[in-house]
């Protein structure tokens, strides 16, 4: 391990545990813990979005599939930016005024059903569960590249790391190292892209015309094709991009964290404008990783692509700018796994514990102690749980905690809203129809079964054709809702009208 | 202190009893807040969906697209970057209109209230 890496390493570390210890000592009260009392502003709320939302995935591994596929891995890039006028259009505003700390409380607010807490519960839980293990399993394998240690002290490096963050820090700790986050990635791309843009005297056009003949695809690499073939396939993925994101726990519970539905806005600008920007400039870092590292080398370092980025920061800018690179990724895998550990904790300690086995009867103190115990139980099963899946391919569980985000939050939060008859059993009915047909589709795919050994967990015949099951799943959810409404007599107006003002005026009784 | 307390925990119960909200609801006025805002809403997010999916399918169904519009920049890219050209326009425009809504909202609380 280079000097310079250790030392950038070690800064960015002590100046996370710098802000987590500012933040303790600010975290008095459950709602400081789970939303930072609410006093963000638009723009801390936006950068923090963005460093919630670009995790290791994205910045190494659309890089990656940039380089080694051409177009189509920009299809990633459109389907996450997209997505937020989706959260913004139809789920921002209305969640800010309905909810307190989680999806549960907002749906909440229209029926006062354990079963529909509990329903609301299980699927955060399944999607940080499953999202956490993506994250920590490719954080592993990516420390463990990008600073030779082995893996399971890599996990236990990011798994330490980040219950620190959560459970002295809680959610203003979480969302001041996801601002930090954002501002070193984002400023990180800007000179990497610069510089490769540098080399082609910024002229966009030259570089197209040189990536033409720096793969072995040749001209096709800047057709889309190589990767997704399967027309539904292509477009189930498209569709679990887009939906997925307003339907993700650790996003939805950003919107908390600021006082209205003002700010709730503002903080979505300002995220699609970092996210934008992003994904717009993760187009130079993979054509450049092609041109100037080489199709063989990127390959040679990680089959699937990961390395790009870092090997494009050496083959540019030497020894120092590979270990910013390195320090950045770093950073980016722990703000993701902070706020997703805090959105399960929250799924945990405030919905099932609080709300369903305590009854909402419960002391603040209390309250303090069971999202702690809650956040550090989150933390110990993901750790546990990814030491075990190292070998596994678990690169599918990014797109499948999308696709259930899509299925199951989506609808009911879309219901809730704007449907005036939907009732409690739709509401049971939406979560665990979208949950589980995502589950028991996926679980049929090639994603789990393939008939060619380590390819996929098991070997066999795929019952399922599609590695995304959004476009089946989707639909599930949103009929299942309807189904489950009709199917029962229950229609409360009284509340959809006290939810519609809500919702759509931001009125509170404290103003 | 304490009676100052139970007063303000008596002012809010009577606020909490006089907002009734199926009136709300029900007026011409909230009616008529909604529909404008479904107006808007409803166009622009079956626009930028469609949109949004016809890169998609246009790339699995045709390969017209892979044409050169611009040097070696192909009619694809040139899609692509509108999407995110499409992102930045339609969320200004979304806070340019949602801030006349906080207005109309603000309104109807504040004159029922009243």
């Amino acid at each position: 391990m280079d000097l310079t890496v250790i030392i950038l390493f070690l800064a960015i570390v002590s100046l996370t545990l710098v802000i987590t210890y500012y933040a303790a000592k600010q975290t008095k009260s459950t709602g400081d813990f789970y939303t930072a009392g609410g006093g963000l502003t638009g723009w801390q709320n936006g950068l923090a979005i963005a460093g919630d939302y670009l995790s290791a995935a994205s910045f190494l591994g659309i890089a990656g599939m940039i380089a080694l596929q051409g177009f189509d891995g920009f299809f990633y890039s459109i389907g996450f930016l997209i997505a937020y006028l989706v959260v913004l259009f139809l789920v921002a505003e209305p969640l800010r005024n309905l909810g307190k700390y989680t999806l549960a409380d907002m749906i909440n607010s229209r029926f006062d059903a354990r079963k529909v807490r509990g329903a609301a519960a299980l699927s955060t839980i399944t999607i940080v569960l499953f999202y956490m293990i993506a994250q920590l399993v490719g954080a592993g394998a990516l420390i463990q590249l990008l600073f030779d240690i082995p893996y399971w002290v890599a996990v236990l490096l990011v798994g330490v790391m980040m219950t620190i963050y959560v459970l002295f820090g809680g959610m203003l700790a979480t969302s001041w190292v996801q601002i930090t986050k954002a501002v070193l990635l984002m400023a990180g791309m800007i000179i990497m892209s610069f510089m490769v843009l540098m080399k082609f005297n910024f002229n966009i056009g030259a570089m197209f015309t040189e990536v033409k003949t720096a793969t072995s695809h040749g001209e096709a690499y800047l057709n889309p094709g190589i990767k997704y073939t399967n027309p539904l396939g292509t477009l189930s993925l498209m569709l679990a991009l887009v939906l997925g994101t307003a339907g993700l726990p650790h996003i939805l519970m950003r919107f908390f964290t600021v006082k209205d539905a003002k700010t709730a806005r503002k903080s979505v600008i300002t995220a699609t404008w970092a996210i934008g920007i992003f994904y717009i400039l993760i187009l130079f870092l993979g054509m450049g990783a092609a041109i100037f590292v080489g199709e063989s080398e990127i390959l040679a370092a990680n089959p699937g692509g990961n390395m790009a980025a870092p090997l494009l920061a050496e083959a540019i800018g030497g020894n120092i700018l590979f270990a910013i690179i390195a320090a950045v990724a770093f950073a980016t895998i722990l703000a993701v796994v902070a706020g997703l550990v805090l959105s399960g904790a929250s799924a945990f300690a405030h919905d099932i514990y609080g709300q369903i086995i305590k009854k909402g009867k419960i002391t603040e103190r209390q309250q303090m102690l069971a999202a702690r115990y809650a956040a550090l139980g989150v933390s110990v099963l993901s750790i546990i749980l990814s030491l075990g899946a190292q070998y596994l391919n678990v690169a599918f569980l990014v797109s499948l905690a999308f696709c259930i985000a899509a299925s199951a939050n989506l609808p009911v939060i879309l219901y809730t809203v704007y449907w005036k008859k939907f009732n409690t059993n739709g509401a049971v009915w939406a979560l665990l129809g979208g949950l589980f047909s995502a589950l028991i589709l996926v679980s049929m795919s090639p994603s789990v079964f393939s008939p060619v050994e380590g390819a996929a967990l098991f070997v066999g015949k795929p019952l399922f054709p599609l590695d995304n099951p959004a476009l089946v799943s989707v639909p599930v959810g949103f009929i299942a809702g309807y189904l489950g409404t009709i199917f029962s007599k229950e229609y409360d107006y009284n509340r959809f009208a006290e939810v519609s003002v809500r919702a759509h005026t931001g009125y509170r009784e404290s103003k | 202190m304490a009676q100052k307390k139970l007063i303000l925990v008596e002012e809010r119960r009577e606020e909490e009893r006089r907002v009734d909200f199926v009136e709300i609801e029900k007026s011409t006025r909230f009616k008529q807040f909604l529909m404008r805002k479904r107006k808007f809403l409803v166009p622009m997010t079956v626009f930028f969906l469609i949109f949004y999916f016809t890169l998609p399918v246009l790339t699995s169904y045709t390969t017209f697209l892979n044409t050169p519009a611009i040097g070696d920049i192909s009619w694809v890219w040139l899609f692509s970057f509108s999407q995110f050209v499409m992102v930045w326009v339609l969320s200004a425009i979304y806070v340019k209109k949602a801030n006349s809504f906080d207005k109309e909202a603000d309104e109807i609380i504040n004159d029922y209230l009243n």
